[in-house]
């Protein structure tokens, strides 16, 4: 690592309405160094990668970018266009990808004028081949973008930007979507970028990778910048305290004995678009006080079984049983009334509605309960009072109960769900990725409530991608591969790792 | 005659082309709008405007091919007020582009009442002539279909090849086809969004306008009251129909010429038993029909009908 400076944002600021969102923050970055930006979710970090990308006009401060030769150069702000030309690639959490095109389209995508008569496509073939075999990210040139993988998408979305010639990446989230292989994959590719004098900065939630990949820590809370550090000097406990403010608890569990099944397959069948993403005559039991986690690569069956339990989708064969009672109709409804909570993977989409407000959204499952409504029509006094409660019990922050859901955070939107899905006392909650993109203090949160749920007499079916998770919820796990489960009799990471990929242990 | 002879006379072929003209050019308009990710339902009134302004240009003196200009220029006037109203200020495409086409048929059959506030018999122009080519007009079958049509129709093929061209291979082309689809990949390359909806929203209105012209200065010679009929609702089906392609919207303006030449010539052979209602009705039918075939599995632009905003993401 070298110790030139390629990019510096000074003092930079910005407000919504009342809300500070970066209060001048400064952050310097070296040539081949690897930042990552950390912090809680609302701390700023997406903001103020926004203001580097030309996506927002800061309201004071200002950003100096070295070009080719080395000289520190002011950016123009507020423009996107300034920052590609200034050498910045920007790759964001949700991606930036048209479906229809192809992978060799979206890289061209802007990269040539306007007014040309034809692509100069075999010139950018050869560029982009290039690229590929030094970085190692791979990706078929001619397969169209909807078709993808989402970790294909995102080679894609680097890919462009360093067709553009950045010098400097920003990677917002970049795992949040990955399986533990493919994030492996991705800091492999980013180390051997930065070797070719590319900064990366990577925004993050995770403390492992962080830890594993970068070479300085920045580290945000409220908008303001709190702490850098050296990564050889950090470890977990330093970093989280400097993100929270505090030392975080870990979640304490105690064992218990499992009561009943409340949940049984019986090799069950459920037919997805492709036969990876069946469910294949599989096996299942979950017990009261019991968490079972199902640990995975995306796309190998888990949402099959997670529209199966939630019920959207209806078996093909074999059997389904609630606290031992056979299900012969699949609908939503059943499922709930026979005892199933749903926490839906996309919480943003299917967990609630983002134009009824937050009071009706803590409803929406019971509209036949009489407290919700009589005669028809709803008691808004008392949807009311009971959302304030719930909101308190479930510490639900935003602007009011009033206000629409959609303007919560995240972590707010998923603690909705939570009260809601937990109120019902459901005998079986159906936890699918619970913490995707949550920090660490809502997830935290999530994961107190599922233990609760447990000590209850609950069951818990958990669904997630992120391991570390699955490890430290669960009470036995069950690895999901090509539509098969398998349960793993250990606890081992790399043992687990490799069931994922599909090696029988 | 029956049916068979009608299918094989070139008579039936070089009416067929004749119909479809002005639907390739509307079908053209409507596609390269909607690739961006607007849908413009101002295409009936813009049809009449088109059909208005280009005949009144030749009857005020201009020549054909200024009067195509005038009739391109109010397309693309018209076009212009859906882009504003539907691409920055984001408001509904449907009612927009509905009102739009209130608006320049109105205006349209105002300017001409107001013109000719007198007439009983609407001023005549000459029109374009069917083309004369030596050998190739005089060929058997594709002389009388192909190269006896006036310049318009092979215009309407020539953009049926450049808006592929265009669309397929070029820059431009895939920056609407990208902003169509997810606005935020043209924003993140630091491309206008607006800049390129708006581009292709007057662009498309202009050919639908052309569309109306060949009416007033090519099938006819002076404009008359509902002359468009419905053609620009025809074109929306089509360019459903045609998948977004501009090969297929051909195709598929051709189909519906050809069910319309049929009908007319079934109406003189069968006419006697059958109400001549029916055989108006048919192509439309036979276009839901095809539509309903097709569409199920047409791939709609992905940002269709959904307004995009600076900042909000």
């Amino acid at each position: 690592m070298t110790n030139t400076r390629v990019l510096s944002l000074n003092n930079l600021s910005k407000r919504f309405g009342s809300v500070v969102a970066n209060d001048a923050v400064s952050i310097e970055l070296h040539r081949g160094e690897v930042l990552a930006l950390l912090g809680e979710n609302g701390a700023g970090k997406t903001t103020l990668m926004n203001m580097l990308f030309g996506h927002y006009l800061p309201d004071g401060g200002s950003i100096d970018v070295a070009d080719e030769s080395g000289d520190m150069r002011p950016l123009t702000l507020g423009h996107p266009q300034a920052a590609l030309e200034a050498g910045i690639g920007m790759v964001h959490q949700h991606f930036t990808l048209a479906e229809n095109l192809t992978v060799l389209d979206s890289i061209l995508l802007g990269s040539e004028s306007l007014l040309a008569w034809r692509h100069k496509r075999k010139a950018a073939r050869a560029k982009v081949g290039r690229i590929m075999q030094r970085t190692g990210l791979t990706v078929g040139l001619d397969e169209q973008i909807g078709k993808l993988t989402v970790g294909e998408r995102q080679r894609v979305e680097i890919l462009k930007a360093l067709y553009h010639d950045a010098r400097i990446l920003v990677l917002d989230e970049p795992t949040a979507v990955l399986t533990p292989q493919e994030a492996d994959t991705l800091f492999e590719n980013i180390g051997a970028m930065t070797k070719d004098g590319l900064s990366v900065i990577f925004i993050s939630h995770k403390l492992r990778e962080v830890l594993a990949f970068s070479h300085r820590i920045s580290v945000l809370r409220h908008g303001k910048l709190v702490g850098e550090i050296a990564t050889s000097d950090a470890d977990e406990r330093v970093i989280a305290r400097m993100m929270v403010g505090a030392d975080t608890p870990t979640t304490p569990r105690e064992a218990m004995a499992p009561g009943a099944p409340v949940l049984a397959l019986k090799t069950t069948t459920v037919k997805g678009d492709s036969a990876r993403t069946s469910l294949h005559a599989v096996d299942l039991t979950i017990h009261a006080h019991e968490i079972v986690g199902i640990a995975g690569v995306s796309g190998n069956g888990q949402s099959a079984l997670a529209r199966l339990v939630s019920g959207l989708a209806t078996p093909d064969s074999g059997e389904l049983l609630i606290s031992g009672k056979p299900i012969h109709r699949f609908t939503p409804p059943v499922m709930q009334k026979a005892g199933v909570g749903r926490i839906p993977e996309d919480r943003h989409h299917d967990g609630i509605i983002g134009a009824m407000s937050v009071a009706e959204n803590l409803v929406i499952e019971r509209l036949r309960d009489s407290d919700v409504q009589k005669y028809g029509f709803l008691q808004q006094n008392s949807i009311r009072s009971h959302a304030q409660d719930l909101c308190k019990d479930y510490d639900v922050r935003g602007p009011g109960i009033d206000a629409d859901a959609r303007l919560l955070s995240g972590g707010n939107i998923q603690k909705l769900i939570l009260a809601r899905v937990f109120e019902c006392m459901p005998d079986l909650i159906l936890a699918n990725q619970p913490t995707r993109g949550l920090d660490m203090g809502a997830a935290a949160e999530v994961a107190r409530r599922l233990l609760e749920a447990r000590a209850r007499g609950a069951g818990v079916l958990l669904i997630s991608e992120d391991l570390d998770e699955v490890l430290a919820l669960s009470d036995r796990i069950i690895v999901i591969h090509d539509g098969q489960l398998h349960e793993a009799h250990t606890n081992d990471r790399e043992a687990i790792g490799l069931m994922m990929a599909g090696e029988q242990a | 005659m029956d049916i068979l002879q009608i299918l094989i006379s070139d008579s039936f072929w070089a009416a067929a082309l004749r119909i479809a003209t002005p639907l390739i050019f509307g079908v053209l308009g409507a596609l390269i709008c909607e690739k961006s990710g607007v849908l413009n339902l101002g295409i009936e009134g813009i049809f009449a405007a088109g059909a208005m302004a280009g005949w009144m240009a030749v009857w005020l003196g201009a020549g054909l091919w200024g009067g195509l200009l005038v009739a391109a220029l109010v397309g693309g006037f018209f076009g212009l007020i859906h882009a504003i109203l539907t691409v920055p200020l984001g408001l509904s495409q449907h009612v927009s582009g509905l009102g739009v086409t209130m608006l320049a048929t109105s205006v349209s059959y105002f300017t001409y009442r107001t013109a000719l506030p007198q007439v009983s018999s609407p001023p005549k122009i000459v029109p374009f002539q069917p083309l004369d080519i030596p050998v190739l007009s005089d060929l058997p079958f594709v002389g009388p279909v192909l190269f006896q049509q006036t310049a318009m129709t092979w215009l309407a093929l020539v953009m049926v090849a450049l808006v592929w061209w265009v669309l397929n291979r070029t820059p431009l082309g895939l920056a609407i086809r990208a902003v169509g689809d997810n606005p935020d990949a043209v924003d993140a390359q630091g491309l206008s969004v607006y800049g390129l909806r708006i581009g292709a929203v007057v662009a498309g209105s202009a050919l639908m306008a052309l569309g109306g012209a060949f009416l007033t200065m090519s099938a006819f010679d002076s404009f008359f009251f509902g002359m468009v009929n419905g053609r620009g609702w025809i074109c929306i089906a089509l360019v459903i129909f045609a998948s977004w392609r501009p090969g297929k919207a051909l195709l598929g303006a051709l189909l519906f010429g050809a069910f319309d030449a049929f009908q007319v010539r079934l109406q003189t052979e069968v006419g006697a038993f059958v109400p001549s209602q029916i055989f108006l009705m048919a192509p439309y039918v036979l276009s839901i029909f095809a539509l309903v075939i097709v569409a199920r599995r047409a791939e709609y632009p992905g940002a269709l009908l959904k307004p995009w905003f600076k900042g909000q993401r």
